[in-house]
């Protein structure tokens, strides 16, 4: 079963958030929804310095089957984001949690977020 | 909907898949990485579950030219031991199914009448449709049509080393009938498993673009010749292969896949299957005016839409029911797309308006609202070095 980070929170579209600090988050999703998307062969990620607001698109995650949105989980400015994974997309899948984060936020805000327990519960993944 | 399980599903538990609904049937859809087993089949080989297939018998003295009226290819033409892609179509020409017709030897018990048999493989989906028109169809004729789709599993091994994996399991004397049968035929071999010979049906065909074959058995058996299969193989032989790969792979290749590029409301010219369709063949044939009418209106050719390959110029694929692109206007609808693993680019398939379908052509393809440059090549995209 799809692995649940226990220290991190998630939104209801698989997207991860962890702490770094003062207001500043790291997003990324969860394996639980590469478990689901299957290999990954693209990633959009929003530009640094752009606005993301929690709940709206701010990118794309493509796998050999389909393309989903990816979901800003919180509300903020992007600060930095991952080249690896637009490198090698496949990071996502073998690391989701850790070398396949996408995108950090200075965040104003965050959207409903779940913690890792109830993330689990409700969608069927081991913390 | 009701969910159907093959022979194999604690095979496929036990090897961790995953699963998906198609056609009704639960299947492996990957069993780790759909990337890693499409890659292992085009290196090594890759084991399929297909006993969601259907398989049909017709058997009797005018099996022949039964099917010759039931499909529009001239079935009565192929040799035995040969096996034919055909079409079943309606009378308005629309396409019911493609499907494999292997002709087989007589039956052991049927005197000297001239019995002909005939085994039909239609789509998971398709099977019963198929199994009760060619039922209906049989009207008039001296001809017996016998669906088996549940008690028959399928397996196939595709790819580069198949071969040398299924002549570990037949005897060294026996090791002929492999390999001098030819792609699009099928013989019966006598395959070791559960330390007793057993005869089974095996086709040297596929949906892959490797060399491979099909293995038709018993649902009492399948457990047995996959776990035989499986055993036989080294380290980095052999994978587990779902259809997720399934699909990546029949995409390269250039293979329609039925409801994506052949569907009832299609028709057998745009899908670029027009040779598929024996106009000439002798006799009356369902759908046979219909098409004759389309064939003249320059169905796929001068007129209406066609199936063309697409080549991806960016990182982005273009996805089944997404449009086409001339300049802004629509001028086609992708039918199947993915980023191709084989290549490392995006293919489709889509079908456009016959004057924008010449190789070379700049289309593009409308990704939720951006337009990504793709060319029309040829089909297939991929083809293997023989």
């Amino acid at each position: 079963m799809a692995k649940v980070a226990p220290e991190l929170q998630y939104s209801d579209e698989h997207e991860w958030v962890a702490r770094e600090g003062g207001n500043l988050v790291s997003v990324g999703i969860s394996a639980v929804a590469t478990d689901a998307l299957g290999d990954i062969v693209y990633v959009e990620l929003p530009e640094v310095g752009s606005a993301v607001t929690a709940g709206e698109t701010c990118g794309e995650v493509e796998s050999t089957k389909s393309v989903s949105d990816l979901y800003a989980p919180v509300t903020g400015e992007v600060t930095e984001v991952n080249p690896a994974v637009v490198d090698d997309p496949a990071l996502v899948n073998n690391d989701p949690y850790g070398a396949g984060w996408l995108f950090k936020v200075a965040a104003e805000s965050d959207g409903p977020l779940l913690s890792a327990e109830d993330y689990a519960a409700k969608n069927g993944g081991e913390l | 909907m009701t969910e159907n399980y093959t022979a194999l599903y604690e095979e496929h538990k036990k090897l961790g898949a995953s699963f998906t609904d198609f056609g009704g049937w639960q299947m492996p859809l990957k069993y780790s990485s759909e990337l890693a087993e499409h890659h292992a089949v085009r290196n090594a080989a890759g084991i399929f579950d297909l006993s969601h297939m259907g398989e049909v018998w017709v058997t009797g003295p005018d099996a022949a030219a039964f099917l010759d009226y039931a499909l529009v290819g001239r079935i009565s033409a192929m040799a035995v031991g040969k096996a034919k892609y055909s079409l079943l179509c309606n009378e308005d020409g629309g396409i019911i199914d493609d499907l494999i017709t292997y002709r087989r030897p007589a039956p052991a018990d049927a005197g000297s009448e001239g019995t002909d048999r005939f085994l039909v493989v239609p789509n998971a989906g398709n099977a019963t449709v198929v199994a009760a028109e060619l039922a209906q169809r049989a009207a008039g004729f001296d001809v017996e049509v016998d669906d088996v789709s549940a008690g028959t599993s399928l397996i196939a091994v595709q790819g580069p080393k198949a071969q040398e994996l299924l002549l570990r399991l037949v005897p060294a004397a026996q090791h002929s009938l492999i390999t001098e049968l030819k792609y699009y035929a099928a013989v019966e071999v006598p395959f070791l498993v559960g330390g007793a010979g057993q005869e089974l049906l095996l086709a040297r065909t596929g949906y892959t673009g490797e060399d491979g074959f099909e293995i038709f058995v018993d649902n009492d058996d399948a457990a047995a010749l996959w776990q035989a299969i499986v055993a036989i193989a080294d380290e980095g032989e052999l994978t587990p292969a779902g259809l997720a790969s399934r699909d990546s792979l029949r995409l390269e290749a250039g293979m329609p896949l039925y409801g994506n590029e052949l569907s009832l409301e299609g028709d057998p010219f745009a899908a670029g299957l027009g040779p598929v369709v024996a106009l000439s063949k002798e006799g009356d044939f369902v759908g046979k005016a219909a098409l004759a009418a389309k064939k003249e209106t320059g169905a796929g050719t001068s007129s209406g839409r066609k199936l063309v390959g697409l080549k991806g110029l960016g990182r982005r694929a273009g996805r089944g029911h997404y449009p086409v692109l001339k300049d802004g206007a629509v001028v086609g609808e992708v039918t199947s797309g993915q980023p191709s693993p084989t290549l490392g680019y995006p293919v489709a398939m889509a079908y456009v308006d016959v004057e924008h379908t010449e190789l070379g052509t700049a289309l593009d393809i409308d990704l939720r609202g951006k337009a990504e440059p793709f060319e029309v090549v040829a089909l297939p995209f991929y083809k293997r070095q023989k």
